[in-house]
């Protein structure tokens, strides 16, 4: 009988390492030379494991299931306290902030006012390193995001997202203020290239971080799931250095908004669970979660991983 | 790795003019061969040890297996890829439960019921869990088969695996049918020597469990005396360990062609976690990573329907855009006053669109026109989506006899339709609306509350 070779791979890409945050709390992201999970075969390195981000929001949160409001409870309705309780519940590798009430086309809060907002979360949670995302209006956000950036300047948040609409100044921002910056192109390869290709002009490569945009179960998975799998190859199996950038799946208000998750809060943590499993498995080096329970789990599953 | 017409020629005889296959030459036959488009058994001229040669070289790179009979038959296998963008995914892995001997016969019951009657309805497909793994758990040889007898009697064309200590297993296969085609749960390689002829003459699918050094050597053997269907156990129960085993396993079959590891697998989620979400998290990373089978230890919907969903998702073709029905939608409980939204057939667009409208609470209707599975504006510059084809589907899916309120939204991206349409619909006002679904949160309660 044939001899069987194991089929160990080598590949020539490297994924850049980012780093989020600042002190003793910072998260270190990317590094690898192989695909998510594969370390074990001895292929190459994968030193920094998936981490994952709690989403938080600058006002009281509207529509969230009991189990979460129950956990957090009266802290919502002040982002800071908010904020605090998370960190204090989960300690979280990372925070996602959300700026929902800056949109236009609801509260329209000013971007000093948010920037405010921002500050006063941010020194409540410990040192805990922000993700803070604006509503993508390429008007707003641009202008938010520059008064972000400025009153924490030097944290080295991860702000966004950048598209291509408005991708100069929120890059512009995170350069001059310090802070890595998100690369959102839906779910389009070449537009994320070319995003890529634009923003390394501006600041260097491992300020960046890429976000294809991560539809849950159901409602277009496989979408998100295979531009992550092409992306990774892209950097990893064909070295291509403007797609080495790590990569964000930032599901969580997605999976929340479908029908199952509003519906039957159990059956809505599992649909946000397994939608982790899939972009962890697909590459993903941070995942965006909102449920208490999916972050324990998905980290447990993360941590029993033993590379 | 898809054989080469060429390759598949220099075995072929090569007579002069002869032409039986019915073309002129050995190589063009040949390269029909290649393709799937003819049978070799054509050339009446080949020796059948060169014929059996070709055939395994014209084989898929991972062999199918068939459980079950009839309706619920399950085929896995036959996968060609490692990534399901290089091509597609074609057989789903079976959904399993585990039903041991020990359980009582309340929990039997309840298991089967489940496996059977479970289903699910997303986007005009069922979706619903496969077969039940009977495992001999007590020691109890009668209680075993009692079980088995309950499951067979439950249904005649359920797929079953039968866990089991061989003896036992041959026994059950008695109790159950061959013809209903069950998984024998395992052989391994220290069997090899005491069940011929007597697995071979089972005449069903057997799964083989050993570590990848040892699996080789035990397919090898079941090959040579003549057993094609087999099932891969890695004997692994540790999700990230068998994710591994999988990624291998699917590399040594498609990138190297190595035939004793080219047959599907089942894994053990019930075997990996201490509570069912644990193991549905498990179960889910084995669906997005090669698995052909896949046992939980109970069925709930609240876990079952996103495993099913999630599957549906990763074995969804690449190549063919998702698309939901073209239909008239109602959101929100409309009544013939409520104004009408259009919008394509691309899943995620109607996804988008009626989750937005949805959440407004503002009753509407929602015209999803057909567009072959392209967004707005790939649909419109290829006209599939514009005045003319949005004013037929309004009349062919009656939306006129539905709805008085003559108030018709359409994408903001297509804006520049708005007069067209007025042309096709007299009697209808025709609104632009948002540019993105995301807009509708605001325009529509705007829009409602304009009357
Ligand atoms: S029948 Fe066989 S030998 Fe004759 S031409 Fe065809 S392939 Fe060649």
């Amino acid at each position: 009988m044939a001899q069987w070779k194991v089929p160990v791979e080598a590949y020539k890409g490297r994924i850049l390492e980012v780093t989020i945050g600042r002190g003793s709390k910072a998260v270190k992201i990317g590094g690898e030379n192989v695909f998510a999970f594969n370390q074990t075969f001895d292929e190459g390195q994968w030193p920094n494991s998936p981490k994952v981000a709690v989403e938080v929001w600058d006002r009281e949160p509207l529509g969230w299931s009991e189990g979460i409001l129950k956990v957090y409870g009266d802290s919502v309705k002040d982002p800071a306290q908010w904020t605090k309780k998370v960190v204090d519940e989960l300690s979280p590798d990372l925070l996602f902030f959300y700026l929902i009430s800056t949109d236009p086309n609801e509260e329209d809060r000013s971007p000093d006012e948010a920037a405010r907002v921002v500050k006063a979360a941010y020194e409540a949670a410990g040192g805990v390193p922000f993700i803070v995302y604006g509503v993508g209006n390429d008007s707003k956000d641009p202008e938010v995001l520059r008064k972000v950036a400025e009153a924490l300047k030097g944290e080295n948040l991860l702000i966004g997202p950048a598209i291509k609409e408005d991708y100069e100044p929120i890059a512009q921002a995170a350069k001059d203020f310090d802070h890595c910056v998100s690369s959102q192109a839906p779910m389009d390869i070449n537009l994320q290239k070319e995003m890529d290709v634009k923003l390394s002009r501006i600041l260097p490569k491992e300020k960046i971080v890429l976000d294809p945009l991560a539809p849950c179960v159901g409602v277009g998975l496989e979408y998100g799931f295979s531009i992550f799998e092409r992306q990774k190859h892209a950097a990893v199996s064909f070295g291509d250095e403007m797609m080495q950038m790590p990569m964000l799946a930032n599901f969580s208000f997605e999976v929340w908004k479908t029908k199952e998750a509003k519906e039957n809060e159990k059956m809505g943590i599992m649909w946000e669970e397994m939608t982790a499993m899939a972009y962890l498995v697909a590459g993903a080096n941070i995942l965006v979660v909102r449920h208490p329970e999916t972050y324990r789990r998905v980290k447990g599953m993360i941590e029993s991983y033993k590379g | 790795m898809a054989i080469k017409g060429g390759d598949l020629a220099k075995l072929l005889p090569k007579r002069k003019g002869c032409k039986d296959c019915g073309f002129p030459t050995c190589f063009a036959f040949a390269m029909k061969v290649a393709s799937g488009a003819e049978d070799i058994d054509k050339c009446p001229h080949l020796d059948p040890k060169v014929k059996e040669q070709i055939r395994e070289m014209l084989a898929p790179p991972i062999l199918p297996v068939t459980l079950g009979k009839g309706e619920r038959a399950l085929t896995i296998g036959e996968e060609e890829v490692v990534f399901r963008h290089e091509k597609t995914f074609y057989h789903q892995p079976g959904i399993g439960v585990l039903i041991s001997d020990k359980e009582s016969e309340t929990d039997w019951e309840r298991k089967l019921k489940a496996v059977l009657e479970m289903t699910f309805e997303r986007i005009g497909r069922i979706l619903r869990p496969d077969l039940a793994v009977l495992w001999a758990e007590s020691g109890d040889e009668g209680k075993y088969l009692e079980l088995v007898k309950k499951a067979s009697d439950a249904s005649a064309d359920l797929p079953l695996v039968l866990m089991a200590p061989l003896d036992l297993a041959l026994k059950a296969l008695e109790v159950c049918g061959k013809d209903r085609r069950p998984l024998i749960y395992a052989v391994t390689k220290a069997d090899l020597d005491g069940y011929f002829p007597k697995l071979k003459e089972a005449g069903v699918p057997v799964a083989v469990k050993g570590g990848l050094e040892e699996l080789p050597e035990v397919t090898e053997r079941l090959k040579a005396e003549g057993m094609k269907e087999i099932v891969l156990d890695t004997g692994s129960r540790n999700l990230w360990e068998v994710v591994k085993e999988q990624i291998l396993l699917r590399r040594a079959a498609i990138k190297q062609g190595f035939r004793p590891l080219g047959y599907p697998t089942i894994v053990f989620p019930c075997f990996m976690a201490d509570d069912l979400e644990g193991q549905y998290m498990a179960a889910s990373a084995l669906v997005t990573r090669y698995a052909g089978i896949v046992v939980l230890s109970d069925f709930v919907p609240e876990y079952l329907y996103p495993l099913l969903t999630l599957r549906m998702n990763i074995y969804s073709d690449p190549r063919v855009p998702m698309t939901v029905e073209a239909k008239l939608y109602e959101i929100n409980a409309p009544s013939p006053d409520s104004p009408l939204l259009v919008t394509t057939n691309f899943a995620l667009t109607y996804f988008a669109v009626a989750a937005e409208a949805e959440a407004t609470k503002v009753p509407s209707w929602l015209l999803v026109q057909d567009t072959e599975g392209l967004c707005v504006l790939a649909a419109w510059s290829t006209g599939k989506f514009n005045g003319e084809t949005i004013a037929m589907a309004v009349k062919k899916l009656g939306v006129e006899e539905k709805i008085t309120s003559k108030k018709i939204v359409i994408p903001g991206l297509l804006a520049r339709i708005k007069g067209e349409l007025e042309d096709e619909l007299p009697g209808w006002e025709v609104v632009v609306g948002p540019r993105e679904a995301s807009g509708l949160s605001s325009f529509l309660p705007e829009f409602a509350g304009r009357g």
